[in-house]
């Protein structure tokens, strides 16, 4: 989520910012001593393990990315009625199936991201990316068709993902 | 202490219990160890969710200043809730583990099975 | 009426562990028994929560955020074992 470093003494930004929230988030204060010592860290850190981060494609549409999210909330919320209305009714109606999705995203964090959302989401997880990162393997707990789930997967979550990352 | 915050932090409070629990009975029922997953790794999560939510509601209102840093514990579940997920059913697979017989694509499944341990045989 | 709330939320979260705890004695395989322990640290999260708003006190706070960060390293650890046979290689 990271771009190139642009900074010498700010190698990470989105790290420098996420680490000083969750400094104050974990000390759930806004005081003005906790405000230095979050900066300090948040300076500190990322100068030390910046050399142990790989290069990850840049995050061009911080807009999107929001809307992302907010959609993957949403989905998560029905996914989880859906989940609970089919484990709790008659077993007899549940056709799982295995199913491989063909990807065309590629980098590690896209597909990382990719796999995570398809997890959270109806009625799907995510059980193994192919060595070449080819495809992604998905169990579904049911389903009419398996065209739909793969169209579903790449039409909502893949096509937006591919956007944001540009690739 | 109003009667409307009690009310609306008991409601988030009873979602997430309700949650919770349907996560749990479908992990006891449901047949097979990859339809069992999908159980605990969603109803739970979202059951954290309305839990946290609550607690964040509360002691906003009661105590002075508002408390927000239990995002931090769902944060972190919405995280490691799908890794952990992936990290099981890939485990899952590894171990040959049976799906029920109406599952469809099961040479799919093989399949996976075939790569994953030529991949891990090439990594050691 | 939070009070009372609250006791009926524990024993959901109870009962749910009680399921949690016959699938991790009966659970047919390995990977299922992680699943248990997985839901299982998840659900006692809860309790802490559930604990920290009966007693209105925010101390439980880090004990359930450190029981978020362990119970997930322990998933993680336990599956690669599966997975290599080996923890660290």
């Amino acid at each position: 989520m990271l771009a190139k470093p642009r900074f010498r003494f700010l190698p990470m930004p989105y790290h420098s910012i996420l680490l000083f929230v969750t400094w104050l988030l974990l000390n759930n204060t806004l005081a003005p001593g906790h405000l230095v010592l979050g900066a300090f860290l948040a300076l500190g850190i990322p100068l030390l393990t910046s050399g142990l981060s790989k290069p990850q494609p840049a995050l061009h549409k911080p807009f999107k990315t929001m809307r992302y999210a907010m959609m993957v909330l949403g989905d998560i919320v029905t996914a989880n009625i859906e989940v609970a209305i089919q484990v709790v009714g008659p077993l007899k109606n549940l056709n799982p199936a295995f199913v491989a999705v063909p990807l065309d995203i590629e980098g590690e964090l896209p597909i990382t991201l990719l796999a995570s959302t398809v997890s959270l989401t109806p009625g799907t997880v995510s059980a193994e990316v192919s060595a070449c990162h080819k495809v992604l393997y998905v169990h579904a707990l049911t389903h009419t068709s398996e065209d739909e789930i793969i169209r579903k997967i790449k039409e909502r979550y893949e096509a937006p993902l591919m956007e944001i990352f540009s690739c | 202490m109003s009667f409307l915050l009690e009310l609306i932090v008991s409601i988030f409070l009873l979602i997430g219990g309700v949650f919770i629990l349907v996560g749990s009975i479908g992990l006891m029922r449901l047949p097979d160890f990859f339809m069992r997953l999908h159980a605990p790794t969603k109803a739970t999560t979202l059951g954290m969710g309305g839990l946290l939510i609550a607690s964040m509601l509360l002691f906003s209102v009661r105590e002075p200043g508002i408390s927000v840093h239990e995002l931090l514990i769902t944060l972190f579940l919405f995280i490691t809730a799908p890794v952990s997920a992936h990290m099981m059913a890939k485990t899952a697979l590894h171990q040959k583990m049976k799906m029920i017989e109406r599952t469809e694509g099961q040479a799919l499944a093989a399949r996976a099975r075939k790569q994953q341990a030529a991949h891990l045989e090439a990594d050691k | 009426m939070l009070a009372w709330t609250v006791i009926l939320v524990s024993i959901m979260v109870t009962i749910a562990l009680i399921l949690n705890l016959w699938r991790l004695f009966a659970g047919p395989d390995l990977p299922d028994r992680i699943l248990a322990l997985d839901t299982m640290y998840i659900n006692s999260i809860a309790l802490i929560i559930l604990l920290g708003l009966w007693l209105s006190s925010t101390l439980y706070f880090e004990a359930a955020l450190l029981i978020a960060m362990l119970g997930f390293v322990s998933t993680a650890a336990l599956c690669k074992y599966l997975l290599r046979g080996d923890i660290i290689e």
